[in-house]
């Protein structure tokens, strides 16, 4: 880092007459050996900025236009849902807790009811276990189409967030049509899903998964051999598998760099054992390979939908145990043991047996683990979320040293940073 | 207010109108053929006939009537709302309809604040700092439950909108649909096309707080 | 996992570095010293879990010692996890950082290489609860506004919010506000 010369050669340069301070300086430090014809530059991307994701703040220091040093500050859309979940029983923080990484609903909820049901010990249903995976991995793909819509946005191809959010429109239908809510859906509960799926609702997802790879198709046409995205994302900011695995980083961008680790093939949970399909793997991790890591997942994810619709098994959509899900309603009007349960259920919520675990599952940014303290009562004594953007956050630093700030910007966006899941 | 497309005889127009408002005062016309008789209810029905085929109003509700419909909204995406404020430049509720699609990223250009999301304790005075850097006349929609009221999250971190900043439209919701930030929107469109001169100051007994450059 | 047996294996290797251990739901959950937790870390990434998975705190407010962080470790060759959990006084919270490198053997440091996956998550947990890190290479909180006073996740510290106005409360909470 170069020293600022002192006030009195200040005041002898404004005085000078030259035009050319550059060179006098070049003339006055050569012999100093340090490079003093640049100082460190810090600029604050604030939080409000149309290329950081959300409100993220980042001190980006300078050497003329080349990255020295990154330093994100977060915190500004920081809710406070871990405190909150705190204080309310098991059944109700699912809504609280589903709105942290908000394009990833569906992954949040299943990470925290994942651990609640494993410290209850409550056996889930094959049919719910099949239908939460179709709703998560259409959460996946949905998620993806926003990042890719958003990340072309920020590299200026522009046309591409509407190509993306027409596919997004198609599956914010299904989600509708199945669970009521576009976003934030709730359809995930502890022991099973909320409710059964409608009639034509596999119909429509039939059609959709038809339809879905060859929108994909179109998007592989407009972008991987653009001049401009293989310019500005080939071979820019890589960082190793090592590095990244010291950094904490998991999901596309640790695939990206080589490393096939995906926790639905490492360690499946909930159905994924019973479906085929890969794990797409990068060679050099560095932007473009992160791009088609995660062009590639969502033709994987396709796969597996359909899969899963095809072998979707017949029987309950809940756990039957009506000590943790809600009798359904028409038992309510001839048996007494229904109706106290639904009213110990709505009234306190279920009781989990005091214990703690941690949970993880592969989100569409990576590790995302919930770890839930149960002290017996109804209300959990703690819930914290691994958001994995939070901690991918730190190799941003990293990745973006010695690259340009055009550079950083397009790293940003195959950060892919969802500032609800960094913030909480 | 629209002008319709057929030719129109503007001198014999003005006659008409001209004797109408005489006979209606009832006084005789004098120097003028018989040949313009006008029935009762034809009377009535003139003053209509002009206003559907020439533009007449004040300047103020014209002025209005071209600042509601082409609100610059900044780009202020907090949290989920964001998302599904995106979904309003998206082809399905396609917001370009009503002239809204120009996103200015500078608060200096933008004249509408749509504040998608949660407004954390650390994000309130930035926010308010943006809203103080947009010029005159500007609006604010506050979009979400979470900044409306304190939404699903009542808890230490979060404070609602109105706290900090004066709200023009409160769209509830938790996201709330685009059709329904839409609704939002266009609501707000109408509350300024129909009162011109409505705007924060009035409802909140501040006028003559405003601050003019000096000098230039 | 490593099964129970496995787990008391390691508990022995630790020596008296291992205060408890248990072994729920098939997670395996390590409570040692709070001075020996760079050690055990070391020790458990020779044994193949090199990858920091989460680093959280959490309060066990009224049992004391009160705040406690927990390490959660992965294994990813033979897909184990295991848990390391320390706690510390609400006095006294004080633990070293595990990100930075220790010095060689010649240094002052303890020569274990360093975590660097703990540096926002350890800014986190001195955040939420005020445990302090030991020769943290920058420790400030990371999610509440940099003057904030008070550790919110602590179980004493209340929920906060704004109080909902029903019917009968309305006179007193509109009158309180004004």
């Amino acid at each position: 880092m170069s020293t600022p010369p002192a006030a009195s050669e200040y005041r002898r340069r404004e005085q000078s007459i030259t035009l050319s301070p550059l060179q006098e300086q070049l003339e006055a430090g050569s012999a100093g050996g340090e490079d003093q014809t640049q100082e460190l530059l810090t600029l604050n991307f604030g939080p409000h900025h149309p290329a950081t994701h959300g409100v993220l703040r980042l001190l980006v220091t300078l050497r003329g236009e080349v990255v020295h040093d990154i330093k994100p500050i977060v915190g500004y859309v920081h809710t406070g849902i871990e405190k909150t979940a705190e204080d309310k029983s098991y059944w109700k923080v699912i809504p609280v807790i589903e709105r942290m990484d908000y394009l990833a609903y569906h992954f949040n909820a299943l990470a925290y009811i994942g651990a609640v049901e494993q410290l209850a010990e409550v056996v889930v249903p094959t049919r719910a276990e099949y239908l939460r995976v179709i709703h998560l991995e259409l959460n996946r793909i949905m998620s993806h189409l926003v990042w890719l819509g958003t990340s072309a946005l920020d590299l200026g191809a522009i046309s591409m967030f509407w190509y993306c959010f027409r596919e997004r429109e198609q599956i914010l239908d299904l989600f509708e049509f199945s669970t009521g809510q576009r976003m934030h859906t709730r359809y995930f509960q502890i022991g099973g899903v909320a409710e059964d799926i409608p009639a034509g609702w596999a119909q429509k997802l039939r059609e959709f998964v038809k339809r879905m790879p060859n929108s994909l198709d179109q998007y592989g046409d407009i972008l991987n051999s653009n001049e401009i995205v293989l310019q500005r994302l080939r071979g820019t900011c890589p960082l190793d598998s090592e590095t990244l695995l010291s950094l904490g980083v998991t999901g596309p961008l640790l695939r990206a760099a080589g490393n096939p680790w995906d926790l639905r093939k490492a360690a499946p949970y909930s159905a994924y054992a019973d479906f085929d399909f890969k794990i797409p793997v990068g060679t050099v991790g560095d932007n473009y390979d992160r791009y088609a890591v995660r062009m590639a997942e969502m033709y994987e994810s396709v796969k597996i939908i359909d899969q899963a619709l095809a072998g979707l098994p017949e029987g309950p959509y809940i756990t039957t145990d009506r000590k943790v899900a809600l009798p359904p309603r028409h038992e309510l009007a001839t048996s007494m043991e229904a109706l106290i349960h639904h009213f110990k259920l709505v009234t306190e919520g279920l009781r989990v047996p005091p214990g703690e675990y941690y949970n993880a599952i592969e989100g569409p940014r990576g590790e995302l683990g919930c770890f839930v303290r149960s002290d017996g009562s109804s209300k959990p004594a703690r819930v914290h979320m691994r958001d994995p953007s939070f901690v991918n956050l730190q190799a941003f630093s990293r990745m973006a040293e010695g690259a340009y700030i055009a550079d950083m910007i397009a790293t940003l966006a195959m950060l892919d940073p969802i500032l609800g899941g960094i913030d909480r | 207010m629209e002008v319709k497309r057929e030719p129109i005889d503007a001198h014999a127009l003005r006659v008409r109108h001209q004797t109408a408002r005489q006979l209606l005062r009832g006084g005789e016309i004098e120097g003028l053929t018989p040949a313009i008789e006008l029935e009762r209810n034809e009377d009535f029905e003139l003053e209509r006939h002009v206003e559907e085929r020439v533009l007449t109003t004040t300047l103020d509700k014209a002025v209005a009537w071209a600042r509601s419909n082409s609100f610059f909204p900044a780009t202020f995406g907090l949290a989920c709302c964001a998302i599904e404020m995106m979904s309003i430049v998206a082809a399905r509720v396609d917001v370009a309809r009503f002239g809204f699609e120009a996103f200015r990223a500078s608060p200096r250009q933008a004249d509408l604040l749509i504040l998608s999301g949660r407004v954390s304790i650390k994000m309130a005075p930035i926010v308010r700092r943006i809203y103080d850097q947009m010029l005159e006349p500007k609006w604010a929609i506050s979009m979400g439950a979470c900044c409306s009221s304190m939404g699903v999250f009542n808890n230490y971190s979060l404070v609602p909108a109105d706290k900090f900043m004066p709200i023009d439209v409160h769209v509830p919701g938790c996201p709330p649909r685009p059709e329904a930030l839409m609704h939002g929107v266009l609501k707000l469109r109408k509350m300024v096309q129909d009162h011109p001169d409505m705007g924060w100051r009035e409802r909140y007994d501040a006028v003559g707080t405003e601050e003019t450059l000096r000098g230039a | 996992m490593p099964d129970a047996t496995g787990l008391e294996l390691i508990r022995q290797e630790l020596g008296d570095a291992a205060l408890d251990t248990s072994f729920l739901h098939e997670r395996a959950v390590l409570e040692v010293r709070a001075e020996r937790v760079r050690d055990v870390l070391a020790a458990l990434r020779l044994k193949g879990y090199a990858f920091l998975a989460s680093l959280h705190g959490v309060d066990y407010y009224p049992h004391e010692p009160r705040l406690g962080v927990l390490y959660e470790l992965l294994d990813m060759a033979r897909v184990d996890r295991i848990s390391v959990k320390v706690r510390v006084s609400s006095e006294r919270p004080l633990l070293d950082s595990i990100v930075p490198d220790g010095e060689g053997p010649d240094g002052e440091g303890d020569g274990h290489v360093g975590w660097p996956a703990a540096n926002f998550q350890e800014r986190e947990v001195y955040d939420m609860f005020g445990v302090v890190f030991r020769d943290h290479p920058d420790l400030r909180r990371i999610l509440m506004p940099e003057d904030y006073e008070g550790n919110p996740q602590r179980r004493d510290f209340p929920v906060g919010g704004e109080p909902i106005v029903f019917t009968y409360n309305e006179s007193p909470v509109l009158e309180g506000s004004e």
